[in-house]
């Protein structure tokens, strides 16, 4: 008796995790075929006609109507997108009119450099917002927590092409503390060989120190303005969760142990606020991949934002909707992630 | 305690109002003086109405034209008496660019909002109403939206609908409805339910009498938050876009567009790049107050996010 419902409980549970699985799987192929079918249309809405962009406007008709059949817009807009979900899902994006490669091949190199600006980024957004957002907490109503909400609201106001602007004016010409637009200087062009793409992770296999002191005078400008961004974020919402966490019996509990005020607030409440944190901070990254469009166009920096922006100056459409593609998928990758790392952490809405 | 003479006051806070109006000018007393209280919030206000104001009588305040410039001898001045914000490589005095395009900046936050609140309170409040596989499918088509980054999206759409400051509009439209959506579902769950609803529908309602005059009108005060709060992300947005030279086309005097013109300067002749900008994180940084005091004033039910 006891064991039968035992399995059938066992059951139970085995076919609910099935179903997560199941409906976790339709989301996240739902999601990018959404992804697919927007940047398809695209596509085909946009004035340039791609045939066009290949054979140039002088061609004769029958080289036209040849290409045109020879890429597939003949067939009815279903195959196409057919023809198109299985390119992409090949990672064949096409190629690029500006550069000639194949989009996949420019993307890859260049992705890496906007994952290390914005993996900085983040760091330096958590290192600092996390202590700030804890402080505004445990002073609430102080000076303290007016300035912490000052600092976040500007950072959710500024357009940070422009505070990028002005820290280039600042920082790098008028003080000279950083070192310019850019990721590496000149003179490392040939010296230094890149490794993994990230150039301080490399610097530091190659033992390079000159170029890794260069490198990280280039990233620190470009990925302490992200990081800002990063830190408005985080600091309000660690704010939010440890005032939830303060009022809970628990801390009550802990006081009356007589556990110090540090040890409550780093010990228990903070633990307990990081769960939603590590949501919060897996978003925050996916924004500032976002937010490295603008940030990568002012410094020069040679990542995907940059490339997609140069791309979209020459109306080079493979490339700009290449890297839509790379970004929404990252996008919602990370998305699904901290739901996944909520899911896991926290024991409330485990499966039961 | 006979009929001594209310204050206004107690006219306004008295507990058995004479009249529907009297009991709504009470509430509306109240909800204001929440809001009063919120000092950040009143400054968001005061920003807010001074940008209509100066949008309002841009042609009246700009000391000079904002689209001509003397070239011959006014080019990249300091600011001075005559040029309070100094002039760009035009000519142009900056000031009066900056005026004019207040105007711009209204015109892209409020196209936006009259585009993007309907479509989501529609879409919510139908997915929410109808539950079953109609809610299913608007919300999945929602989630897929709300799964893509904004401004990026935003940029492949200019780039297929041409550069220009309708296209940016209808692009950060396209790209903003989905949280409104969202807000608007979870309001028409919570009242769908509900007595008056019921009963609504007893004295025969049809489901499209009971959407739009019965529960749309309860999910505006959230969704005005929401809007208000999201004006900052669309002004920046417009911005990004103006600056990337796919928003407001020369010579309009858009704030992004103006950045982007002064960027080439920055060194030398820095208060080209950096008046827009600022004018930008002012207008911006008022939403994000006045969004941040009417969510405590209006939102008696939770503490925010």
């Amino acid at each position: 008796m006891e064991n039968q419902t035992q399995a059938r409980r066992a059951n139970k549970r085995a076919s609910d995790i099935l179903k997560a699985v199941a409906s976790f799987v339709v989301i996240v192929a739902t999601t990018y075929l959404g992804l697919l079918a927007v940047t398809f249309f695209i596509g085909r809405v946009v004035p340039i006609d791609p045939v066009l962009a290949i054979v140039g406007d002088r061609a004769p008709a029958h080289v036209v109507e040849r290409t045109r059949i020879e890429m597939g817009f003949n067939l009815p807009y279903y195959q196409q997108f057919y023809l198109y979900v299985k390119g992409v899902l090949q990672g064949d994006f096409g190629t690029s009119v500006l550069t000639t490669n194949p989009v996949m091949a420019d993307i890859r190199r260049v992705f890496p450099a906007t994952m290390e600006l914005a993996t900085v980024g983040t760091v330096i957004g958590a290192a600092l917002g996390i202590p700030l957002g804890v402080l505004a907490a445990v002073k609430r109503g102080s000076l303290a927590d007016q300035v912490v909400r000052i600092i976040g609201l500007i950072g959710y106001s500024v357009p940070i092409f422009w505070l990028g602007l002005l820290a280039l004016l600042v920082f790098y010409a008028r003080l000279g503390w950083t070192a310019g637009p850019g990721r590496i200087d000149v003179v490392f062009e040939y010296t230094f060989t890149p490794i993994t793409g990230f150039y301080l992770l490399d610097a530091v296999l190659n033992r390079d120190w000159a170029a890794f002191k260069d490198i990280f005078a280039h990233i620190i400008l470009p990925a302490s303005l992200l990081g800002y961004f990063s830190l408005a974020y985080i600091s309000r919402m660690t704010r939010s969760f440890m005032l939830n966490e303060l009022s809970q019996e628990y801390i009550v509990a802990a006081r009356a142990k007589g556990l110090s005020e540090t040890r409550i607030i780093w010990g228990h409440a903070l633990r307990n606020a990081a769960v939603p944190l590590v949501t919060v901070i897996a978003l925050s990254y996916a924004g500032l991949l976002e937010g490295s469009v603008l940030t990568e166009t002012v410094f020069a920096w040679p990542g995907l934002g940059l490339y997609i922006t140069n791309s979209l100056q020459n109306a080079d459409m493979n490339a700009v909707l290449g890297g839509t593609i790379v970004i929404g998928s990252v996008f919602i990758a990370l998305n699904l992630l901290s739901d996944l790392l909520y899911r896991l952490l926290d024991p409330r809405t485990r499966i039961r | 305690m006979s009929d001594t003479v209310m204050t206004r006051r107690e006219w306004l806070l008295t507990d058995r109002p004479q009249s529907r109006l009297q009991a709504r000018l009470g509430r509306a007393y109240l909800t204001w003086s929440r809001f009063a209280a919120n000092k950040l919030a009143v400054i968001g206000l005061g920003i807010i109405l001074l940008l209509l104001f100066v949008a309002a009588v841009a042609p009246l305040l700009a000391p000079h034209s904002p689209y001509i410039g003397d070239l011959k001898n006014a080019r990249l001045l300091a600011p001075s008496a005559t040029n309070w914000l100094g002039t760009d490589d035009q000519g142009r005095d900056i000031l009066s660019r900056l005026i004019y395009g207040s105007r711009l900046t209204l015109q892209v936050i409020v196209l936006v909002a009259v585009i993007a609140a309907p479509i989501g309170l529609l879409v919510g409040t139908a997915a929410g109403y109808a539950g079953g596989w109609v809610d299913a499918v608007l919300m999945r088509i929602t989630d897929i939206f709300l799964a893509f980054p904004k401004l990026v999206l935003a940029l492949a759409f200019v780039a297929a609908l041409g550069p220009g400051i309708e296209n940016a509009i209808i692009a950060i439209a396209l790209t903003s409805w989905p949280p409104y959506a969202r807000i608007a579902r979870a309001e028409t769950l919570t009242v769908r339910n509900s007595d008056y609803i019921a009963a609504v529908k007893l004295m025969g309602a049809s489901p499209m009498r009971i959407v739009l005059r019965h529960i749309m009108p309860l999910c505006i005060s959230s969704l005005i938050v929401r809007v208000t709060l999201d004006m900052a992300g669309i002004i920046l947005t417009a911005a990004g876009l103006g600056f990337l030279g796919l928003g407001a086309q020369p010579p309009l005097p858009e704030w992004g567009a103006m950045i982007a013109s002064g960027r080439r300067f920055i060194l030398d002749q820095w208060w080209v790049a950096a008046a827009p900008g600022a004018a930008i994180l002012i207008v911006s940084l008022g939403f994000n107050l006045l969004g941040d005091g009417l969510r405590d004033a209006l939102d008696t039910r939770s503490g925010g996010q």
